[in-house]
């Protein structure tokens, strides 16, 4: 097995550890941190995998999708982290709550 | 020349305005916005007018071509997308600038309301993101736009303030970004397994292998999510219905549309020779239970708000219909069916949320009991509530009903009977919760209820809205007529099983 494949395969069960925290945590903030470990993964993923190249130069095109991947993952976690706070602020809530409240 | 300027325009004059507005925050922000939207009719038209004469265009931005640079691309799905987009958003600018400034008028109302100076921002950003997506000609751009949408679209939500609408803003950002980054993983594998990201070249090197069919099932399961087909559909209802009044017909109307036309164009563009026809028959399935189990949580609900965002989960339904019926003879019914009724829905639904808003702003609540009454003192609302539910019903004359008529067609021609009755039973559902909302509002039992009154724009964008759903179900073949051109090669594809 070659570098790559194996921190491609890191990514994929970063990816997984962090869809388990997003879908069964219930802490806010620790979901939080789950999905920006499903992102670290993909973004690890896609890093490895520009590394395969014939030539063996790093292909930079994967390089530049991560960077505006890391840009939209900062806006989406402040978005998250600013919902958030305002949820806790106003009920002191930090979970969400469980039966549907319409 | 004329389709490029057109192109680059409808992305970039909301995006600057967006930026405008919120950098000098301006006094005359609706101002802003309704020239913007006056500014998008016009490029919308004469890039519609371009791809009617001359067929697909696409732009290399800044003179770079693909794959260094960031291609654009329009055909006949894109142009009747802007369209559905430019109409949904023209009438929406006028029903929020009325909204929101009799808002501030009212002293009473404005302290706990959404502030006018952030909805106008990030609607702009919406609209450019949503433009964007449609024009779009790689998977990784769709990718970008689709979070710009998320993004805007959750913190529309947040507006409203209250800690119902927050929680349900919660709820979706967590879903819609767990959906984004199943689709980038599925990016990521593609682009290792091909060397592009051009959905183009993707369709001409695609081939039937376990990574590409681990790519595709990934990018079409986050998109479903994004999407809210039955069983996803968790994080929709309260989410749409918790919105402002003016954001509620954006969700439901467009921002639903754009990850379905992202399943649209990967499908049938990029992925059908390679999927097994099991999996387009498999999002039937789920497409036919999103029908039956959405129109039955919309009629057992009391609050009417609720009960319109439960018909977009069983319309939605609808629209997967397309991927198990869309194989020979009938293939090419079920994909202008399928791409009429996102249009369609859009149209209706957005209207039926106007309505639902301006009620709402009247009486103080959206619950039906305290509607009792209200229609005998609001005809007008209550006649627009009926036009857009004869679209949902897919009664004669409407959208609804030529997109439903076709997507019955077709499945008729193939023999699948059980897909036409969903079809038929989904509009007997529908007409049963229009008609218990119509039924209370025109109540005479009640004496006639006093209520506070409502701008013009209010009770006017919406029937221009629904009007337009009435005359997509009379003039025809000019919208088909833009769906053939750039249409998929479905006529190749074999038989479901």
């Amino acid at each position: 097995m070659t570098y790559p494949t194996l921190y491609a395969i890191c990514g994929v069960v970063l990816f997984g550890i962090g869809f388990y925290g997003t879908v069964f945590c219930r802490h806010l903030i620790r979901k939080v941190m789950a999905v920006n470990l499903m992102g670290a993964g993909v973004f690890l993923v896609m890093i490895a995998l520009a590394a395969r190249t014939p030539s063996g130069a790093p292909d930079p095109i994967p390089h530049a999708m991560v960077l505006t991947g890391i840009v939209v993952a900062v806006s989406a976690t402040a978005l998250m982290l600013a919902l958030i706070r305002r949820l806790h602020h106003q009920t002191g809530l930090t979970e969400l709550p469980d039966q549907m409240e319409h | 020349m004329d389709a490029e300027w057109a192109m680059t325009g409808l992305i970039m004059v909301p995006l600057a305005a967006a930026i405008v507005v919120y950098v000098t925050a301006t006094r005359f922000v609706a101002a802003w916005g309704v020239a913007v939207a006056m500014l998008q009719t016009g490029l919308t038209f004469s890039l519609t007018r371009s791809i009617l004469q001359s067929g697909p265009v696409q732009v290399p931005l800044g003179g770079w071509e693909a794959p260094l640079g960031i291609p654009l691309y329009a055909d006949g799905i894109s142009a009747l997308m802007l369209i559905m987009t430019t109409l949904v958003g023209v009438t929406s600018t006028c029903y929020a600038a009325a909204y929101f400034s009799s808002l501030q008028r009212d002293p009473r109302r404005s302290s706990s309301q959404p502030s006018i100076q952030t909805f106008w921002p990030l609607w702009l950003i919406l609209w450019s993101a949503l433009n964007a997506l449609f024009l779009s000609a790689d998977v990784f751009n769709l990718y970008v736009t689709l979070e710009l949408i998320t993004i805007s679209a959750v913190a529309l939500i947040g507006l409203a303030g209250k800690a119902q609408a927050l929680v349900a803003a919660i709820r979706y950002l967590f879903a819609a970004l767990m959906g984004s980054l199943f689709y980038l993983l599925g990016v990521a594998l593609l682009y290792s397994t091909y060397g592009t990201v051009s959905w183009h070249l993707l369709a001409e090197t695609v081939q039937p292998d376990v990574l590409t069919w681990c790519a595709a099932s990934l990018m079409i399961i986050g998109l479903l999510l994004k999407t809210a087909l039955f069983p996803l559909h968790f994080w929709l209802p309260a989410a749409h219905a918790n919105a402002p009044a003016p954001v509620s017909g954006l969700l439901s109307g467009l921002v639903l549309k754009a990850s379905f036309f992202v399943i649209l164009r990967l499908w049938f563009y990029v992925f059908h020779p390679v999927m097994p026809a099991s999996a387009g028959w498999m999002l039937s399935v789920l497409g036919s239970a999103a029908i039956l189990w959405g129109s039955i949580q919309a009629i057992r609900q009391q609050r009417v708000k609720l009960m319109i965002a439960y018909s977009t989960v069983a319309q939605v339904g609808y629209l997967f219909l397309v991927f198990g019926l869309a194989c020979e003879p009938m293939g090419m019914l079920a994909w202008r069916g399928a791409a009429y009724l996102a249009f369609a829905h859009a149209s209706a639904k957005a209207a039926a949320f106007m309505v639902a808003g301006s009620l709402m702003y009247m009486v103080g609540s959206d619950h039906l009991d305290r509607w009792e009454g209200i229609g005998r003192r609001e005809p007008k609302l209550i006649f627009t509530l009926a036009l857009a539910g004869v679209s949902l019903m897919g009664l004669p004359p409407s959208a609804g009903f030529i997109a439903k008529w076709l997507l019955l067609n077709a499945a008729i021609g193939h023999g699948r009977w059980e897909v036409a009755a969903v079809i038929v039973l989904g509009g007997l559902l529908a007409a049963v919760y229009v008609f218990r909302i119509i039924g209370v509002s025109l109540s005479s039992a009640v004496p006639m209820p006093e209520v506070a009154p409502v701008p013009r724009m209010m009770r006017w964008a919406p029937l221009v809205l629904a009007m337009a759903v009435i005359v997509g179900g009379i003039v025809t073949t000019e919208p088909i007529r833009l769906l053939e051109i750039g249409a998929p090669p479905i006529a190749a594809r074999e038989v479901a099983p």
